[in-house]
């Protein structure tokens, strides 16, 4: 019997972001508002972190409101319909419904149905991974327009007493279209994951854990922070610079860096490693906006724009790092 | 270098001076990093990565917390270098 071949689908030679669009919670959390709970205090929240507020999302807005607001401004920029968009990516770990997924709601929220649509569980590289993924699904003829978006309500999964993450984080959704192009526009991305380093970020027990002893309380982020610091400034800094390499680029080609938004010293020590030259345009909406997991790196990169910082067509490096531990790092062509 | 106290010592000083401005004269033996240097725990965490690469030694995450001073730090990378 001859079996007839299979088709398999090619696609683009090359894709970009298409449109960006973002979602911020709608209050401004001071650091005096956060420190008393902590023991603590405006100077060494700012001297620890470089945050002055955190935005937090209004009790009544939830996780799929951000992330419909950043994916309708998304496609808005991108100049497209919803009907257009044919998988829907939804990075989030504050999506507190095992099923179905963020990305189903969202597809049908937005009118983007039938849309192929799943989450991605990679905490504060989520957006990293969703560009990865998007990228390739184009690549390959599965998808024509992907909507990737990024969004987090870690308001809900904070304890205020603890000193370690939660008044760091903040609550906010990020969205691009990845689409089609002439040129390059989205480097390869250099990825990976530590498990064995699993206990540095994540949660201070598990649901099921919770289900059978309710005196622990609703599972909330713990970190070792010094210890993710150190990794963040030398090994996911090398991750970096791995894919400016990747990208073919020189660290000298770079013109915008847009690190996940987690500790103004951090990016500042990032900086510092990668030797970035001082043209660089770097990004530090950790500031106003606090560290909002998987939406950080759209959040961040709108914001330039807002502040005129950048105008689109350059060369940006972008990396998400965390809970995992996972990292993601690529070079992309602003919008 | 020299696998000595007084070489990793005054290595240990450099790296200290770089990452806080503090005198390299000053960073001496009997020093507590976080009280009498001022330095917190993640100024810390540089200071031990750039230590590592200098000295070609690994110190465990878990391991800073009990060199809380000069003398104890130093003492840690001699005999790992041993």
């Amino acid at each position: 019997m001859n079996r007839p071949t299979l088709a398999q689908t090619s696609g683009a030679a090359h894709t970009r972001i298409g449109g960006l669009g973002v979602a911020r919670g709608e209050i401004a959390v001071t650091n005096d508002e956060v420190a008393g709970l902590i023991d603590s205090s405006d100077e060494w929240i700012r001297q620890r972190t470089g945050i002055v507020t955190r935005v937090r999302a209004a009790d009544g807005t939830t996780l799929l409101d951000l992330a419909e607001t950043a994916s309708r401004a998304a496609l808005g920029s991108a100049g497209l319909e919803a009907h257009e968009i044919d998988t829907v990516l939804f990075s989030t770990v504050t999506h507190f419904e095992q099923t179905p997924s963020a990305a189903a709601l969202l597809a049908d929220r937005i009118g983007a149905a039938p849309a192929a649509a799943w989450d991605i569980s990679a905490a504060c590289a989520g957006y990293c991974y969703g560009i990865a993924q998007a990228d390739a699904l184009v690549r390959v003829g599965s998808a024509r327009n992907v909507l990737v978006v990024a969004a987090e309500r870690l308001s809900d999964f904070i304890d205020p007493t603890d000193r370690s993450i939660s008044f760091l984080l903040g609550d906010g959704a990020g969205a691009v279209v990845i689409t089609a192009s002439d040129a390059p526009g989205i480097g390869p991305t250099v990825w990976g994951s530590d498990g064995s380093r699993a206990g540095l970020v994540g949660q201070t027990h598990t649901w099921l854990q919770w289900r059978d002893d309710p005196s622990l309380g609703w599972p909330t982020l713990r970190q070792e922070g010094p210890s993710v610091y150190k990794w963040a400034t030398t090994q996911v800094a090398n991750v970096a610079a791995r894919a400016v390499t990747a990208a073919g680029l020189e660290p000298c080609d770079i013109e915008v860096f847009v690190p996940h938004q987690a500790n103004k010293r951090i990016i500042d020590q990032m900086v510092k490693t990668l030797a970035l030259d001082e043209s660089v345009v770097v990004a530090h909406d950790i500031v106003d906006t606090g560290n909002t997991s998987a939406a950080s790196i759209p959040l961040a990169t709108e914001r330039l724009y807002r502040d005129r910082l950048v105008g689109g067509g350059e060369l940006a490096l972008q990396i998400g790092f965390g809970a995992g531990l996972v990292y993601a790092a690529q070079v992309v062509v602003l919008p | 270098m020299e696998n000595t106290e007084a070489a990793v010592l005054a290595g240990l000083a450099e790296i200290v001076n770089e990452e806080t401005g503090l005198p390299a004269d000053s960073i001496t033996a009997d020093k507590s990093f976080m009280d009498d240097l001022d330095i917190d725990s993640l100024s810390m965490m540089t200071i031990v990565s750039i230590a590592e690469e200098k000295f070609e030694v690994s110190i465990p995450d878990e391991e800073v917390k009990n060199l809380p001073t000069v003398g104890q730090a130093v003492s840690f990378i001699v005999k790992a270098r041993a």
